[in-house]
């Protein structure tokens, strides 16, 4: 039944990516709603914000965690492209590995970003 | 136009012999048609007047045995159950369902659909298989139980869905709409008990897991059922159960038949016609 976990988790990542996209939507294009509220006064594509956010364990979290989901629903997407193609048994494990070496490198370079930025949470600035 | 005017309409029919013809091409038979002809009457006047050598699957000339699903005017229909009329057409283009070999001229292979659809086990699975082949009692299921799978039951098993479904047209290893709605049909039944079989028969790429809810299914079928809904409720009974949220339930009690004096406008059961062994 790896087919249904596989979905399973395709779905579970679309969740988590409409809660941190929302996120995401809301701190940096709803700005003056959020000014006007009196929950942020700053203008979120500040060099001071950007590297507020990148010091707070909590964004530093959200940015590995999209990354991850956004980049799982990605690939599994591409891969149900793929296999849709009818490819011969050898063909599709090698779609699955190597989709799945390429997915992981691309996550391991996008959280090495996250934690590397200036004042990072992980850099103890 | 008075009812008994006739009109002349094309029938662009396809045309497929296998073993002399190296490819399907296009044949036109003009012919007289009169209001209330279906395609499947219009097939027979080709054949009487022009074409005797057509062929077709076709049995109840009602939408009930599912025989004469075709490809009529781009759009999977059943034959008999489609007005010349309705297609608001002078040209009425007729070929075999798609996402089929052809036997024959108008002819679908429907072998492997029905192959699937056996293998994913459409029928009640349950230990007492001695009450399932010689009924002593009744299965208890409430009518709100048996609107969980009733519109899934009305399924003639054309293929019309099957020939819409885009996955099926690009994916030889997804099982379809049929066979997963009919299996859908199985485990909603409160009197099944199979649902750990059928998920075993579904794993691997002819689950219900490539289904793009295109919903072309459930637009074609004759018959008004809506397997694309099938599909995503399996999809959300087995992610339950694979979350262990799924309700477990045991498959429907026996239950004495109701006593006292039969309903007078209720006729009585005609006799067995099968002896016992």
């Amino acid at each position: 039944m790896r087919d249904r976990t596989l979905w399973t988790w395709h779905i579970g990542a679309g969740l988590v990516i409409l809660v941190l996209l929302g996120l995401h939507m809301t701190i940096m294009h709803l700005s003056a709603t959020l000014g006007f509220l009196g929950v942020a006064d700053a203008e979120p594509t500040e060099w001071a914000s950007v590297a507020a956010r990148a010091g707070s364990l909590f964004f530093t979290l959200t940015y590995v965690l999209l990354l991850g989901a956004a980049l799982y629903h990605g690939f599994y997407g591409f891969r149900n492209i793929l296999m849709e193609l009818d490819p011969g048994r050898t063909l599709r494990r090698v779609i699955d590995v190597g989709l799945s070496v390429v997915g992981l490198a691309l996550f391991a370079f996008g959280t090495w970003a996250a934690l590397a930025a200036p004042g990072a949470a992980t850099m103890g600035g | 136009m008075t009812e008994t005017t006739t009109r002349q309409v094309t029938f662009d029919v396809r045309r497929y012999e296998p073993g002399t013809d190296a490819e399907p091409h296009w044949e036109s038979h003009r012919i007289d048609v009169l209001p209330g002809m279906t395609v499947l009457d219009g097939l027979w006047k080709v054949k009487e007047l022009s074409a005797p050598s057509l062929a077709w699957r076709s049995s109840c000339r009602m939408g009930i045995c599912g025989s004469c699903g075709m490809l009529i005017n781009g759009r999977p229909r059943l034959a008999c159950n489609t007005q010349i009329a309705e297609l608001k057409s002078d040209v009425v283009a007729v070929a075999p369902l798609p996402n089929f070999s052809i036997i024959k001229d108008l002819v679908p292979d429907l072998r492997p659909m029905f192959e699937t659809h056996r293998e994913l086990m459409p029928y009640l699975i349950r230990d007492d298989v001695e009450e399932q082949d010689d009924p002593t009692r009744e299965y208890w299921q409430t009518p709100h139980e048996l609107e969980h799978y009733l519109q899934f039951s009305y399924c003639i098993k054309c293929g019309c869905c099957m020939a819409a479904c885009p996955t099926v047209a690009t994916d030889p290893q997804y099982a379809g709409p049929m066979p997963l709605g009919q299996a859908q049909r199985y485990d909603a039944d409160s009197r099944d008990g199979g649902f750990a079989q059928r998920r075993e028969a579904l794993s691997g790429g002819r689950g219900p897991w490539r289904c793009h809810f295109a919903g072309e299914c459930s637009q074609v079928c004759p018959k008004g059922v809506d397997p694309a809904k099938a599909i995503q409720l399996m999809k959300g009974e087995m992610v339950a159960d694979l979350l262990r949220l799924r309700k477990r339930r045991a498959p429907a009690p026996l239950v004495e038949p109701p006593k006292g004096p039969r309903r007078e406008e209720i006729p009585a059961a005609p006799e067995r016609t099968v002896t016992e062994a």
